[in-house]
């Protein structure tokens, strides 16, 4: 006789234990202030890193833990059904909890990194509960599911971001870096909200799926005790507003994801922030931007009525327009840079060219979507490891005091033979060569834009990944080929930093073997948006 | 059958293992760890030849594949990819060419290599994992990762253990050859994507591409001669042909002879491996058509090549050109489409991974010993170290062909078969005619060379002492010179299972 294991009952908890992992998140903030405000001159590193860490990788784990469950995934289909909350308001279905991994992965290795970085710094308990509360905005951010939430959720990711970008405030580069970032962050967060607006005033709500039902329907909408209902009288949906509220909105989503043409803060953000942040922005921060947009593109403005009504704006080629202007100008100007983090800051526009793709490879009658989004999701994730990594990295040099220019990483592979071995793997990996998951990653985005015909994004794609191989490999060039300068830099090997990058560095290879998994869950998201 | 993954995952291993380990042992631990797999492919070998006879064409009858193996990996939207691996007559015995000669360069390295040994003979090995996977994966997608997988140890090969000039030619042939790579994939997904193929697999492409109907023009072009030619641009950048071949002579000046051999012996076979596998196997049609531009590139390449090699004085850069030159024939002989043209093409690639690598070696174990390699600077080397210079001269004859020599039988062969080839209609008589005439500037270039060199009175500036090279330096070189004579002897050790391989090609095309 087999005995029925009862399956486990997530159902039984209350919905807003669905939000566990954002508020592990924001639980840990909470409580790094409250050790601050115990001692506030407190400078144990190992107690602030320690919970930080612990506390990303609880978030890590529960969301993890809720995408093997099966939550977002509808009954019907053997899931645990997609907890709806506060009214429509945030959504936690498995698109919000693949990024939630990400944002958990990415958190875990810069707090673990800065235990040695920020380590000789004062205010290190804010440093800390900053990183985690921003940490909190990415997780919350993935989970809107309205115009509204979004907003709020994206200033909880900025705010902190500013600050983090300045925490070095002895160093002009960081304070500069810090105010060019807070001044365009200022400006496209008003162009957002303007834009919303905009969108409200066309279509009467800023739930996603009711600001759909509107576009399809082109009858105004109205929210009522949780459900959407036409509103009386049924005025249209102003297309042409809407149109420019729509355009709007992409640049608030350009801006988080550093993309054309609201990169400009991207390359001085970067240089002059901490390096463990610049990786925390360009990767979770850049993430974040990502769901946003995937989900308010994907949900909220369908574009088969867009296309069909022609008045308003096709999303889909100004996508296309962007991939293509973000990943020529990311690449060619990194290719020109003379100092590592710069060129790494640049690659980073790059690339998020290369996940616009993902909101770009739809054919003409809007076709192709959740094969598009799900292969920009795939980038995201492996890039979070490689790219996070890279910049650690960098963090380490800093530590050593190695110089910024190419030219001071000379030899340095001889010096440190195990972290420069995974900085040759983040940095083929990033160029699409087959050693780490961003050769799949890239494939998986190509073939997305083949599958529709999108021919000028494969060229753009193809050609800007060989031209990334040039200057990769300058960096690897100076490790391993160079000769180094005589004095000896590396003194001694920093346990947080190291573990980070090699746990980077693993997972980056990991992610081959393990690259199905990850492809087929994101397919399975995209596909039940 | 589980041999292939054995191959892949003992040098795998291996290669981590020595990176690992003390630079003292390094050397000797990478020789033990590389004779693993030598021994395996020989086994497998003569597995194939007594148990696998008439095996087909691993592209055309799949279930005729030898030691075959496939796992299904990962699903891009519909296009599966799988571990997919086997071998058939063309591909065994390029598999035995990589691993023989692997450990024989690792041995050979021993003298020359002296500084950061762990990483070099790791390397090694990672390169010779990559290899391996090359010559026997049948999935496009893993056969690619394993093809860009050989970039980066050769990468690094050239550029630190490399000439003076070694950074500008580690980097040129890095880009040169990833900028081919990404051509050749973009013309070959343009057909994956035009017609409805579901998985990745080599034999469904070519079932799918012979198939292929209602394709669209682009560029004035039907879409499978486009893909033809941005696939032949990829693989010829690797083989060299002229005009691409210009990263060629710096990669193999600059390179350590252990990677010089491996560079000639075995990866520019890469290329016409693919060329063989992918453009004459897949678009067999297409390659028919353009057979008579396509020779004519291949004699240019015979011809130039010795021609450029009658310039040099550097006697690395002299086999450096004439590789061009021989790897012309093998292009020359792939569009015969005959039986004895493809047959003595695929021979060819075995014979002169054989032969360049021995001269490779040759030339090396002379540069240990005198410290230069200029021919005028030396002269009278025979009677100082008579083994080696007794080996080089065998050499050198074998790739002048002399009979009873593997480099005889392949040419011979591609000419026999290109001379009747319909598809160059009446103009094969004219290409093959001009491909002949460049064996005779070989053994121009090859005869003064040795003449100057090696023969007369001693003479070397030098203030080394010069005499016989140690044991494990000329053991290498008379390994290669037995299987050189040996498959000239009786070329049907691997013949005859080539030929089993190519007649199913060749009835793509129609003719015989």
């Amino acid at each position: 006789m087999v005995t029925q294991v009862a399956p486990l009952q997530m159902a039984a908890l209350p919905g807003w234990t669905a939000l566990a992992p954002v508020l592990a998140l924001a639980v840990t903030a909470l409580v790094l202030l409250l050790v601050d405000s115990i001692d506030p001159d407190t400078t144990d590193t190992s107690l602030l890193a320690g919970i930080s860490v612990v506390g990303s990788l609880v978030s890590l784990a529960l969301a993890v833990w809720f995408v093997v469950g099966g939550t977002g995934i509808p009954t019907g289909q053997g899931g645990q059904g997609t907890p709806v909350l506060f009214n429509g308001q945030l959504v936690v279905d498995q698109l919000a909890l693949f990024f939630m991994v990400i944002v958990g992965s990415v958190t875990a290795l810069v707090t673990l990194a800065s235990y040695d970085y920020v380590r000789e710094h004062s205010y290190q308990a804010e440093y800390y509960s900053l990183v985690l509360l921003a940490a909190t905005g990415m997780s919350l951010l993935s989970a809107t599911n309205s115009l509204a939430s979004a907003f709020v959720a994206l200033e909880l990711v900025s705010l902190p971001s500013y600050a983090l970008v300045a925490f070095l405030k002895k160093n002009k580069g960081s304070v500069e870096a810090a105010l060019k970032y807070f001044l365009i962050g200022a400006v496209s967060s008003a162009v957002f909200a303007y834009g919303i607006s905009l969108v409200y005033a066309a279509t009467g709500v800023l739930r996603f799926d009711a600001v759909a039902t509107a576009i399809e329907s082109g009858v105004l909408q109205t929210v009522v005790d949780g459900s959407v209902q036409a509103q009386a009288g049924e005025p249209a949906v102003t297309m042409s507003i809407l149109g420019v509220g729509i355009l709007m909105v992409i640049g608030g989503v350009a801006f988080k994801t550093a993309a054309v043409p609201f990169h400009f803060w991207a390359p001085e953000a970067y240089e002059g922030a901490p390096a463990p942040i610049s990786g925390f922005l360009s990767s979770a921060s850049k993430a974040a931007g990502f769901v946003l947009a995937f989900r308010v593109f994907a949900t909220a403005f369908p574009i088969q009525a867009l296309i069909a009504d022609g008045g308003a704006l096709n999303w889909v080629v100004a996508f296309q327009i962007l991939a293509i202007a973000t990943m020529f100008i990311g690449n060619f100007a990194a290719a020109t840079q003379e100092t590592v983090k710069r060129m790494l800051a640049y690659s980073s526009v790059g690339h998020a060219g290369y996940v616009l793709i993902g909101l770009a490879a739809l054919s003409s009658s809007g076709e192709g979507l959740a094969f598009s989004l799900s292969a920009g999701m795939a980038h995201l994730l492996v890039y979070g490891f490689m790219n996070t990594g890279a910049f650690l990295f960098i963090a380490l040099a800093e530590y050593w005091g190695v110089g910024r220019r190419f030219e001071d990483y000379n030899g340095l592979g001889r010096e440190a033979p195990l972290a420069c071995a995974a900085m040759t793997i983040f940095l083929f990996s990033l160029a699409g060569l087959p050693i780490g998951g961003g050769f799949f990653s890239k494939f998986y985005l190509f073939s997305a834009t083949m599958n529709v015909g999108a021919w000028s994004l494969a060229a753009a794609l193809v050609i800007n990944s060989a031209l990334s191989l040039f200057y990769y490999s300058r960096v690897v060039k100076a490790m391993w080929i160079e000769e180094p300068d005589g004095e000896d830099r590396v003194e001694s090997y920093p346990t947080g930093l190291y573990t980070a990058v090699v746990a980077a560095a693993v997972a980056t290879v990991l992610l081959v073997p393990g690259f199905d998994y990850v492809s087929s869950v994101a397919f399975r998201a995209a596909t039940l948006l | 059958m589980v041999m292939v993954a054995a191959l892949l995952a003992i040098t795998l291993l291996g290669a981590g293992v020595v990176m690992l380990s003390p630079d003292r042992y390094a050397g000797k631990l990478a020789a033990a760890v590389s004779a693993v797999p030598a021994l395996l492919s020989v086994y497998m070998y003569w597995a194939y030849l007594t148990q696998f006879e008439g095996t087909g064409n691993a592209l055309l009858q799949p279930g005729d594949v030898a030691f075959g193996q496939q796992i299904p990996w990962i699903d891009f939207g519909g296009l599966t990819i799988s571990y997919y691996v086997g071998l058939d007559g063309v591909s065994m015995p390029l598999l035995a060419l990589t691993t023989i000669l692997t450990t024989l360069a690792i041995v050979s390295a021993w003298t020359p290599i002296d500084e950061r040994q762990s990483q070099f003979y790791g390397l090694m090995l990672f390169m010779e994992t990559s290899l391996i996977g090359v010559f026997s994966a049948l999935d496009f997608f893993l056969w690619f990762v394993f093809w860009e997988g050989v970039l980066i140890p050769m990468y690094f090969l050239i550029g630190v253990w490399g000439g003076p000039r070694r950074k500008y030619a580690a980097i040129k042939f890095f880009v040169y050859t990833n900028v081919a790579s990404l051509v050749m994939f973009a013309g070959l997904f343009a057909l994956v994507f035009s017609t409805d193929l579901t998985s990745l697999a080599l034999p469904a492409m070519a079932e799918a591409f012979r198939s292929a109907s209602g394709l669209p023009t682009v560029f004035g072009m039907n879409l499978l001669t486009l893909s033809f030619i941005l696939m032949f641009f990829g693989f010829a950048v690797k083989v060299p042909v002229f005009p691409f071949h210009t990263w060629l002579p710096d990669a193999h000046v600059e390179a350590p002879t252990p990677v010089s051999v491996m560079l000639a012996g075995v990866l520019l076979k890469m290329g016409t491996y693919a060329l063989l596998r992918f453009n004459f196997t897949m678009l067999p049609e297409v390659a028919q058509q353009l057979a008579v531009p396509l020779a004519i590139v291949g004699v240019v390449s015979v011809i130039y090549g010795a021609m450029l090699a009658l310039a040099q004085r550097d006697l690395k850069r002299i086999v450096a050109y004439s590789s061009i030159s021989s790897m012309g024939y093998v292009i020359l002989g792939l569009v015969a489409f005959t039986p004895h043209g493809m047959g003595g093409a695929t021979f060819q690639m075995i014979a002169h991974g054989l032969i360049s690598g021995l001269m490779f070696m040759s030339v090396g174990v002379i540069y240990n010993v005198t410290h230069t390699r200029m021919v005028g600077d030396m002269s009278g080397l025979a009677d100082k170290m008579p083994w080696t210079v007794g080996i080089f001269v065998s050499a050198a004859f074998g790739y002048m062909g002399l009979p009873l020599m593997a480099g005889f039988a392949a040419e011979f062969l591609i000419f026999q078969g290109a001379f009747d080839a319909a598809t160059l209609g009446s103009a094969a008589p004219v290409l093959t005619a001009a491909a002949m005439f460049g064996i005779v500037i070989v053994a121009g270039y090859l005869l003064w060379a040795m003449q100057r060199t090696l023969f007369g009175a001693f003479n070397l500036e030098t203030d080394y002492t010069v005499s016989e090279a140690p044991f494990h330096d000329v053991a290498p070189l008379a390994v290669l010179l037995l299987l050189v004579i040996v498959l000239g002897v009786n070329p049907d050790l691997s013949y005859e299972m080539i030929q089993n391989s190519i007649l199913p090609v060749i009835d793509l095309g129609g003719g015989a």
